[in-house]
């Protein structure tokens, strides 16, 4: 079963991405806002995350 | 005559209430009682120990932000019969959904690993080496789904979830002084020495503890298993307004205990804690230790149900309770395959469990403004909602209050990374 589960997974995947491809949720000025403000502030966490692990490597 | 039959008559209909009520009680007292987990109890003794019953005032607070966020998944559930990973894919693709989803998984399974290493130090106390505790976790924890029924978990956990109310007893039996404890919690004000680095640090932990994002997902999911109807709303909504009831109830239980045991001490731990009491008062530091293992428990049993919902709504499992195992392998394995990942850790010599606890909290703000964010989004999406979407009352409440936790969540969240930005 976890054989053919690993064996089927690439499928599976891209038959979700294939299935939610699209949004569901009409786009409007606010909805892409407040995403777009998401997407900075999910780089803005990497970013200091990355900023850590350098000092880290360098102490 | 008249009068009996008056009485008579309103007593059946205040039982025919409760009977009601009790049926559809269950995902807003589970998830609520559950969010006060083995992280929360430690945070709760230490605000108690080091600041008395100064901020107790804050933690009722805390009651209605919890109530509000939690609400909006009750209405979302019922509407859309969608867990919360299921309709972050349909509604904002593909990208949002995997993000959410595999950020779930990671952050649920650390937080597993913290339960874990609650119960193991509770029972601890006993003298109960942490191997039992963690096969004993797994039986009890394969004991409750094994029936196949919903039913059948959700009274199992509501058990779990009385005991949680321990430190009720416990606090009782301390005899705590009451008029300090009541000029604490209804007159808001600051611990002598006012506005530290320290004290904002315990009142962003605070925070951080009363919403997780495993609690959307979680009662979402709860919501969607149970088959609560459009109808039944009303009920979910009270379900979820007792259980924030009870979760500041037991805060303040925990915070009393150490505010009258352990004035002004630096408590590292809920374990702790109970150590210290037991030198007190032998039957309260049991008490506090029974607690501790039961807020562990409560908390991996919710929060491994939460990822397998995603994953099975996500992968197209069957994915309900009122499943079978043969059934429903996927999600049950899934399920299985969590607590036993989360508890084998626990047991590794030197793990590094506290670099996992710090992990936890990074890990957390990654999804948690996210996870609000959707949450947000799709009730005030008319076609999603329809009538139930959030009013103008309800978006300025949701809106601040999830405005107000991704701020403290992500300060919170950087000091973890950088110990020395609050002062140490």
């Amino acid at each position: 079963m976890i054989v053919n589960f690993f064996r089927n997974a690439t499928g599976t995947v891209k038959t979700i991405n294939r299935k939610y491809a699209q949004p569901h949720m009409k786009m409007t000025t606010a909805v892409r806002f407040s995403l777009g403000l998401l997407r900075f502030y999910l780089l803005f966490l990497v970013a200091i995350m990355v900023y850590k692990f350098v000092v880290t490597l360098h102490q | 005559m008249n009068v009996l039959s008056t009485i008579f008559y309103r007593y059946k209909k205040v039982l025919k209430v409760a009977k009601l009520y009790l049926l559809i009680a269950g995902p807003g007292i589970i998830v609520m009682v559950a969010d006060n987990d083995a992280g929360g109890i430690t945070t709760y003794t230490a605000t108690g120990a080091r600041y008395g019953f100064y901020l107790i005032w804050f933690l009722i607070l805390l009651g209605p932000v919890a109530y509000y966020v939690q609400e909006m998944t009750v209405r979302l559930g019922a509407v859309t019969k969608r867990g919360h990973a299921e309709a972050i894919f349909h509604s904002f693709g593909a990208f949002w959904g995997w993000f959410s989803l595999l950020d779930l998984v990671l952050v649920d399974w650390l937080t597993m690993i913290t339960e874990f290493v609650g119960m193991t130090a509770a029972l601890s106390i006993f003298g109960v080496p942490p191997i039992v505790t963690v096969i004993l976790s797994w039986i009890l924890m394969g004991t409750m789904v094994v029936q196949g029924r919903y039913w059948t978990w959700e009274k199992a956990a509501l058990v779990f979830c009385a005991l949680n109310l321990i430190y009720i007893p416990a606090a009782f039996m301390i005899n705590p002084p009451v008029q300090k404890i009541l000029h604490g919690s209804f007159i808001p004000q600051l611990p002598p020495g006012g506005f530290t680095n320290a004290l904002f640090f315990l009142i962003m932990a605070n925070i951080g503890t009363t919403i997780a994002p495993w609690m959307v997902f979680f009662q979402q999911s709860a919501v969607v298993d149970k088959n609560m109807q459009e109808k039944d709303m009303l009920w979910g909504k009270i379900d979820t307004a007792v259980g924030s009831l009870l979760t500041v109830v037991v805060a303040a239980g925990c915070v009393v205990l150490t505010g009258t045991l352990l004035p002004g001490q630096n408590i590292s731990d809920a374990a702790t804690a109970a150590i210290r009491f037991m030198g007190i008062n032998k039957y309260v530091g049991a008490f506090l230790a029974i607690g501790l293992f039961d807020a562990g428990f409560l908390g991996a049993i919710c929060i491994s149900l939460a990822s397998s919902w995603a994953f099975g709504e996500v992968f197209g499992w069957a994915h309900s309770l009122n499943h079978k195992i043969k059934e429903a392998p996927w999600f049950y394995a899934y399920y299985f395959f969590d607590l036993l990942l989360a508890g084998t850790v626990v047991l590794i010599p030197r793990a590094p469990l506290v670099l996992i606890t710090l992990f936890v909290q990074v890990i957390a703000v990654t999804l948690l403004p996210a996870a609000l964010v959707f949450l947000i989004l799709l009730l005030n999406d008319e076609q999603t909602m329809g009538q139930y979407k959030n009013t103008r009352f309800q978006n300025f409440a949701n809106i601040s209050i999830v405005a107000m936790i991704i701020v403290v969540s992500t300060l919170y969240g950087i000091s973890a990374i950088f110990p020395n930005i609050l002062g140490g």
